[in-house]
């Protein structure tokens, strides 16, 4: 069955090629999705081409989301037409729209952790005789699909023991089990690293040129550029203009989806250097793929990067002085004083704040009202309680003040975590640094998955703590962040530090050349 | 509603929609409640009497008791399977203990009653300390862990009984704990009032109140915000297990024995009582003064079928029926507040 549902898409695309592109491969007419209270897609109109990659683009909550949920049969449309090589198709299932050739790749990973790479790929299609299972066949299989997209994983290999990047490897893998004529790709490079966001793109240029058409949702410009051909810009659930990758320019790409003109995403900011914050020598944390050896200096005044590959040890090692890590060996000196065994209370009392990269599984309550997710980690001190009993009111102004001052919207700070948009999520987080005072912030990987109008904020928001005097460590593996906001950098390599740059030396160049094992020679 | 005329002005589809949107905000016991007021009171006309409506109350009580403990257990994330343990443990070792202080020494009532009571509720609330060792510092499910408890918990009882009801308690006891009243109001009422204005402060006026709701919110984030997730775990289970004996010593002085085989419905019912008043059952969310009139809910409903002459047998089947109608309401609450949110 299997074996039908891979030659067949070929096949319907060879005919295309041979009846000519009269048709494109996937149209939208007047698609429109309602919930209650809500548009969330609004007579959209989207054409997509034989062998291109179009990006859709948009703030959080345009509507990108919606539109490829429905294309890939996650969701049935209110009214509108889907045409698929001119035919009108109704998606009732995932299922459905992947035997038609429509695969999508979503951000949130549909992988069973307990099961082998090769059992997620071919989850509700294993290869089976006279009714068994044919795990040899299925491993064999699950390999040649592997090899063909030279991702070095061996399918035998339990997806709870393999990285963030390396189970989008095996998501975007699940997709390539039937031959898709469209490829859905909802910001695949969140958790990648350079190295295998660039094997993804060449990967993504082979199905080009074989006629696959690619949706791609990115929130990064440079990607854009690098492998967009055409640009179509979602705002308010709204189609705005579909225009050519190549030659907008930024500037117009951001003003068409924010509806308004947006300056610098980077602000300039001004570096102080003061007094050191952090000191740490030699930290080794326990374990395989852990911290092996690193040095680092934080001064109150300036933003230091940690860069370097996902499992790098970078967020491990702010994690370890944080105390949510054990240490094995190495000396931390927290403004001045020796802190033998980091325990998080303590290091929060001392003024260390960290913030987790992972909202939903580290940073948030979900179920919980925005204003307890703020206050959260200053409930111990006045005037958020005496210790014991807490201040309500105190609470209720301080967190409606810091909504205010970050923007949230909607501005309801009684409103759960989990409704919020990714943006706002994120703002949760950062006004939770701003409960009591700290000395030392670290964040990590602030700006994932928030669209290009908060990242702004966000990065305005680090600029100003910086500026107030606060020691700010920004762990990231988005390049021009550290490139843009640092004036040191560290680049992490497997658990040691591998260089340490500042100033005019923090180029891509200087840093990527880092990420990798320096040649013996 | 009340400023408008419901049979002229508002259609059915607003209605619905007015339903839909209550029903999101404030779970399924709303509804219940009036379908079971509406369902009894039409099949026996002593139903909505004062007396009875007392009546229900000073039975539930015990029930409330245990179920504030519980919702505790379920807002961590975790549930506490042998509460119903706890109270026969408790009741076995309070009365013990009471009987013979009394026996020795008749004449100090109080102190006999002060000794049984002590030992009663550190006996039950042991079980609780074991529950949040297990839970929180060697990673134990909770459901593994208090099943495995309700057997030690039990069997312990059983042993220290050999299985005949325990009696020998000063008549005092009862008479003040199980049967006083003060103001036309019983004893226990009181006790529970008490524990429930404890609670609610506790939970809502304290930072280790908002400590429990953060640990089931995310346990991780808890961790990262400098909270001891350990401690919280284990005081919650403690706290659990102590609300379960001070039930568990009521319900013996309402007895007047202690009984090894007393509060074996506790479990399923306390849970019912929390799930039907909104507590989730994946952790963070659940009101309180829900959970006291889900308790009293099911005080209701039994009450109702008691007067209806419904089998108790029947009764049980009725019961887990609610319990599984409660739960299937919470999964469709979700599904409307995520289409909601959107």
């Amino acid at each position: 069955m299997t074996d039908k549902a891979r030659v067949s898409p070929a096949q319907r695309l060879e005919g295309d090629a041979h009846s000519s592109n009269a048709h494109p491969l996937l149209q939208t007419v007047n698609l429109t999705k309602d919930y209650p209270g809500v548009r969330a897609l609004d007579n959209m109109n989207f054409e997509l081409r034989h062998g291109e990659v179009h990006v859709l683009f948009g703030e959080n909550g345009a509507g990108k989301s919606t539109l490829i949920s429905m294309l890939a049969g996650a969701n049935t449309p209110t009214s509108g037409k889907i045409l698929y090589n001119g035919q009108e198709v109704h998606l009732a299932s995932v299922h459905e729209a992947r035997e038609l050739g429509i695969s999508a790749v979503f951000q949130e990973f549909s992988l069973i952790p307990q099961m082998t790479i090769a059992e997620n790929m071919f989850l509700g299609a294993e290869p089976t005789r006279g009714g068994l299972l044919q795990p040899g066949q299925q491993r064999a299989k699950a390999e040649a699909i592997l090899q063909d997209l030279d991702f070095h994983l061996a399918p035998g290999r339990r997806v709870d023991h393999l990285t963030r990047a390396e189970q989008q490897m095996v998501e975007i893998a699940k997709a390539f089990r039937t031959e898709p004529s469209v490829l859905i790709l909802d910001e695949p490079t969140a958790s990648l690293t350079n190295h295998e966001t660039e094997q993804l793109f060449r990967l993504v240029n082979r199905l080009k040129e074989r006629g696959v058409g690619i949706i791609y949702i990115t929130h990064r410009m440079a990607e854009i550029r690098e492998i967009g051909d055409r640009i179509t810009i979602l705002r308010d659930g709204k189609y705005i203009d579909t225009v050519d990758a190549k030659t907008t320019s930024d500037d117009d790409l951001v003003t068409l989806m924010t509806g308004r003109v947006v300056g610098q995403i980077f602000p300039k900011v001004k570096f102080n250097p003061g007094e050191i914050i952090l000191q740490v020598d030699d930290l080794h944390t326990p374990g395989a793929g852990g911290v092996n050896g690193a040095s680092v200096t934080v001064r109150r005044g300036e933003i230091v990067g940690f860069a370097g590959l996902v499992g790098s040890g970078k967020s491990k090692f702010a994690q370890a002085c944080f105390g949510s890590l054990a240490i094995e060996s190495g000396k931390i000196r927290f403004k001045g004083e020796a802190v033998v065994k980091p325990k998080t209370r303590d290091m929060l009392r001392r003024g260390f704040m960290y913030l987790p990269s992972d909202r939903r599984s580290d940073g948030l309550m979900m179920m919980r009202p925005a204003r307890e997710n703020i206050s959260t980690a200053s409930l111990d001190v006045p005037p958020f309680s005496n210790g014991i009993f807490l201040n309500r009111r105190a609470e209720k102004k301080i967190t409606s003040d810091l909504a205010d001052q970050l923007n949230l919207s909607p501005r309801k700070i009684e409103r759960e975590a989990g409704q919020f948009s990714g943006g706002n999520q994120q703002k949760l987080m950062l006004a939770r640094s701003l409960t009591r005072t700290f000395d030392l912030i670290v964040f990590d990987e602030p700006t994932v998955g928030v669209d290009v109008g908060t990242r702004a904020a966000i990065y305005a928001f680090i600029a100003e703590l910086c500026e107030q005097g606060v020691a700010i460590v920004l762990i990231s593996s988005d390049l021009p962040e550290i490139l843009h906001l640092t004036n040191r950098a560290y680049v992490f390599y497997r658990g040691k530090i591998q260089a340490e740059l500042a100033d005019d030396e923090i180029t891509e160049n200087n840093l990527l050349s880092h990420f990798f094992e320096r040649e013996a020679a | 509603m009340s400023d408008q005329n419901p049979s002229s002005s508002i259609s059915p589809g607003r209605l619905a929609e007015m339903s839909k949107r209550l029903f999101v905000k404030l779970g399924i016991l709303p509804f219940l409640l009036v379908i079971a007021i509406i369902v009894f009171a039409s099949m026996s006309e002593n139903f909505l009497t004062g007396r009875n409506l007392m009546n229900v109350l000073r039975q539930s009580v015990y029930l409330m008791i245990v179920s504030m403990g519980q919702m505790l257990a379920l807002l961590t994330g975790g549930f506490d399977l042998s509460v119903g343990t706890i109270l026969a443990l408790t009741s076995v070792v309070g009365a013990l203990v009471m009987a013979s202080v009394y026996a020795a020494m008749p004449d100090a009532i109080w102190l006999a009653i002060a000794l049984g009571c002590i030992a009663g509720v550190a006996a039950g609330t042991l079980i609780g300390v074991c529950n949040g060792i297990g839970v929180a510092f060697f990673g134990v499910s909770p459901f593994m862990m208090s099943l495995g408890m309700t057997s030690v918990g039990f069997g312990v009882a059983l042993f220290l009984t050999g299985g005949t009801p325990v009696y020998g308690m000063p008549q005092a006891f009862g008479d003040i704990f199980g049967f006083g009243t003060l103001f036309g109001i019983h004893s226990p009422i009181y006790v529970a009032a008490i524990i429930a204005v404890l609670l609610f402060v506790f939970l809502y006026r304290t930072r280790f109140g908002r400590y429990i709701y953060a640990v089931g919110g995310n346990l991780k984030a808890a961790q990262l915000s400098g909270i001891n997730t350990r401690s919280t775990l284990l005081w919650t289970y403690v706290l659990c297990a102590a609300l379960a004996a001070v039930a568990g010593m009521l319900l013996t002085a309402r007895l007047d024995t202690g009984e090894a085989n007393i509060g074996a419905s506790m479990p399923l019912q306390s849970i019912a009582a929390c799930v039907i008043a909104g507590v989730s059952l994946r952790g963070g969310v659940g009101r309180m003064e829900n959970v006291v009139l889900g308790a009293l809910f099911i005080g209701l409903v039994q009450n109702g079928m008691n007067l209806a002459r419904i089998e108790s047998y029947l009764q049980t089947v009725v019961l887990g029926g609610l319990l599984i109608l409660a739960v299937i309401a919470d999964q469709i609450r979700l599904r409307y507040v995520a289409s909601l949110k959107d």
